[in-house]
Formats: structure tokens, sequence, C-alpha cells
């Protein structure tokens, strides 16, 4: 059973792939759109911004053969952090951008709304489930991640969203859609509870 | 709520673990795989892994190096020294690391700072600033400590952040390898001017100058290193004393009870 890591030129792929391993997964890095139908799990990982991101998906034909293997082959896609916020429909980091449309909703910029925070959102933080959801299971209720963005996903469907964060008022922390997985915070770097969340992504 | 993060930082020179007092007198204390594997083992929050000699050195990072301690790492890895260019950061980042850290060369070069926030991201920058006290107020030091840029610590901060650094470490001299408490002043003349995060460095000889750094200081994350070398003190006993004292810090699963 092969994870594929979509490398579109964005990420700490390294980490990702390490972490898959380690939870026991066959993880392979591929810059190659076409070797998306050898998946059986496929993680869109991402740091950056938003429009360069969504530039560097269609250049190298990204956008079809997710959308294919998303939307018609059913195969469980996780994003992670800025890979999160490209299943958007629209973004507005470095100009207006339209997005992967995965999952509905914008992505927004974070505004600081109690004294004391600071942008970006960096350093371990709370999760609280909205919904049941794969992901968390074996995982307590406000358990801490590693986040670290100054954007968020605004979905527009709160059925869509499993869970949430409180900085800046609250954000979506993951969201989860039929097939369709993903996490604002990295869990790649948030040990232990990020590898337990990892495994059960594996386990669908 | 936002956990306030407890650092240690991992200084190397030819590939050992060592420790100085003030940037100087350099102490050997071991090798680094284990000492990453203990850290990660006892869920610290995060790790900073600096090469002192790789500017001076005018050596490239060791990248080999950084993939064998991403393998061990599962906690975020901030890694610096030696970076001059956008594609040794890239290299960084593909062997694992998930920040790098800026100093010398953002003297030389400020716009490096912006090529890398536009490229990977504000959170990628962490924009590391070593500072002395002077008779004219808290002054920047590039290449280890050994030139002075003239430039004042908080308004270089201030220059940082609208350069596109994610957050700022904050460095004194003097302090380092004391553990006689932080430069209290230094930290808050920073916090005070920025609005990003800010990591204060240098000085912690005990659980106390943590809060200070905190409270006193307004840093969102206290980094240390000979506390952590040279004493029985742990990063998970620093959380819980913090934790005592109101700061809310990461439920590391071995503080539940």
């Amino acid at each position: 059973m092969k994870v594929m890591i979509i490398d579109y030129g964005m990420s700490n792929l390294g980490s990702i792939r390490r972490a898959v391993e380690e939870c026991g997964g066959e993880a392979e890095v591929t810059g190659d759109a076409r070797d998306l139908k050898k998946a059986a799990k496929i993680i869109l990982p991402g740091v950056g911004s938003y429009a360069d991101g969504m530039n560097n998906l269609r250049k190298y034909g990204w956008v079809e053969a997710i959308c294919e293997e998303t939307l018609v082959n059913k195969v469980p896609l996780l994003g992670i952090c800025l890979g999160m916020q490209l299943l958007s429909e629209r973004g507005c980091e470095g100009g207006e951008t339209i997005g992967l449309g995965l999952i509905k909703g914008d992505v927004k910029k974070l505004s600081v709304k109690n004294p004391g925070e600071r942008l970006p959102h960096v350093g371990w933080n709370e999760i609280h489930a909205a919904a049941p959801c794969v992901l968390l299971n074996g995982i307590k209720d406000g358990s801490d991640f590693y986040f670290v963005h100054s954007y968020y996903f605004d979905a527009a469907n709160e059925a869509d969203v499993a869970a949430y964060t409180p900085y800046c008022g609250r954000f979506p922390s993951i969201l989860a859609r039929e097939n369709i997985f993903a996490t604002q915070f990295h869990p790649e770097k948030s040990s232990p509870d990020g590898l337990i969340l990892l495994k059960n992504f594996l386990n669908i | 709520m936002l956990k306030t993060r407890v650092i240690p930082t991992i200084l190397l020179r030819n590939e050992c673990v060592v420790k100085g007092v003030g940037f100087d007198s350099w102490r050997r204390i071991g090798t680094i795989l284990p000492a990453i594997k203990v850290y990660t083992a006892r869920q610290v929050d995060e790790l900073i892994i600096m090469d002192i000699t790789a500017t001076n050195e005018n050596r490239d990072p060791d990248y080999e190096e950084i993939d064998n301690f991403s393998r061990e790492c599962f906690v975020p890895l901030t890694i610096g020294g030696g970076i001059k260019n956008i594609e040794q950061v890239k290299k960084i980042l593909r062997a694992g690391a998930d920040k790098v850290c800026i100093n010398s060369a953002a003297y030389d070069a400020p716009e490096l700072i912006t090529e890398i926030a536009s490229t990977f991201g504000v959170q990628c920058v962490v924009a590391s600033i070593d500072a002395k006290k002077t008779g004219s107020g808290y002054k920047c030091f590039k290449n280890c400590a050994k030139t002075e840029t003239g430039l004042e610590a908080a308004e270089w901060a201030q220059r940082l952040e609208k350069l596109g650094a994610g957050e700022i470490l904050i460095t004194s001299i003097e302090r380092d390898g004391t553990m006689s408490g932080y430069e209290y002043e230094l930290i808050k003349s920073v916090s005070e001017k920025v609005n990003i995060p800010v990591i204060a460095s240098g000085g912690a000889g005990c659980y106390n100058d943590m809060l200070k750094a905190i409270n006193e200081g307004g840093a969102s994350a206290v980094a240390a290193a000979s506390i952590f070398h040279f004493t029985q003190s742990t990063p998970l006993e620093a959380k819980k004393h913090l934790s005592d004292n109101g700061i809310r810090v990461r439920n590391a699963g071995i503080m539940l009870r």
C-alpha cells in the first residue's frame, strides 16, 4: 500500500516521509502527477504562499490528477497546512487565486482578536472536536498539535469541520469530507499525537 | 490557547555538540544524535540546531547531517548556521528541517529574509539576533558575535519583521552560557517593538529565569542550552514549573496526572 506524497516544490517533504514511515506506511515522494494512479493514500503537504502553491500545482498537472483520484476513484487524501488551504475554493495570499475547490470555503488571513496574540500563529495549540472523525481515534479532546501559519480555512459548511482551534477567535483545524481530510497543523511534527493521527489516516 | 514553548538549543562545532560562555571558551559536550533522540523522546516543544562555525569557515550547511537529525526528530526542527542563499534553504527543508535560522547573512543581504518568506512562507524564517549591551544601548553583532554592526537590537528586530521574518530569536551575548538569567530588558525591548513571536535566549540558569523571560520580557518561547546540558534540569520540569506559575504549556503526556 503506497502513500504518495505530492512534491510540487513547496514542502518539508523529508519530515512527512519520515513520519509516514514511522507509522508503518510505505511512502513515496513524487514529482510526477501520473504516479497518483498508484496511490492508496495521497498526502498534499505544503509550506509557502497560496498563489505560489496553486501555480505550481497547475504547472505540473497536479490539479486534474488530484481531482480524478479523489473525486472519481475516492482515494483518501490528507492535506497538511498549505495543503489543507489549497483544497478551498479561493485564497487571497499573494493575490486572489482559485483553489482546488474540493471543500467549500475561502482561505483568509487570521486577525488578532485578543491581547497577547501574535502572528504568525506558531507553536502548540489545542484542538477541539466538532464532529466524530476517524482521524481523531485514540486522541484526547483538547490535545496539542504544532501549528505554524497566518491564514486559515473559512469553511462554508460547518459539517465539513471536524475540529476547531481557539486562536484569533477560532478557526477550523481539521476538515473531513468523505474521503478528503485536512489538518491546519503539522501532524508529522506533533509527536506523539500527530503520529497517531497519521496512523489513523493510513488505516482508513 | 497557544502554549508557551521551551526550546533546547544545540550548538555544533566540527560535528560535536558544544557550549560556550559569552560565545567563547567552547566546551565539548558529546555527540548530537543521542541528544536529539533524548530530547524527542522527552517531547520537547521544538529543537534549534546551530552550526556555529559554518559562517566563519564559509562552509555550506551539512545537508547529510541535517537529514540524519530529522530522522530522529518528530518535533519542529530549526536549522541555523552558514545560510546565505535560497538554494541552501531549499536543500535544508528538503533534508527534513522545518525552519531556518538566519543571522549574519541578514545584515549583508536583508533581501534574503524576504526571498525565503515569499518562497516558503514567513513561518519558515527565524531571524536570529545576537546582542550586547553597550554605552548606547543594545547593539547587534554578527559572525558569531565577532563583528559589531552598529545596529540597535529592537530596531533591527522591527526591520527583520518588515522584511518577512516569522519569529525573532534574541540572544544576549554576555549572558550566553553564564546561567545567570536572561537579559530581560533586551528581550522586553524587542518583544515590545515587534508583533511576531519572540524566543528568549542566553542565560537561563533556573526555571524561574524562564518564567521571568515570559512574564517580564514578553517572550513567546524560551530557548536554553547550558541548563539542560550541565544541570539536572529538564525541559519537562521547566514546563511543570511554568505551568505551576500560571503559564500555559503543552500537555506533554508525561505531565498528565
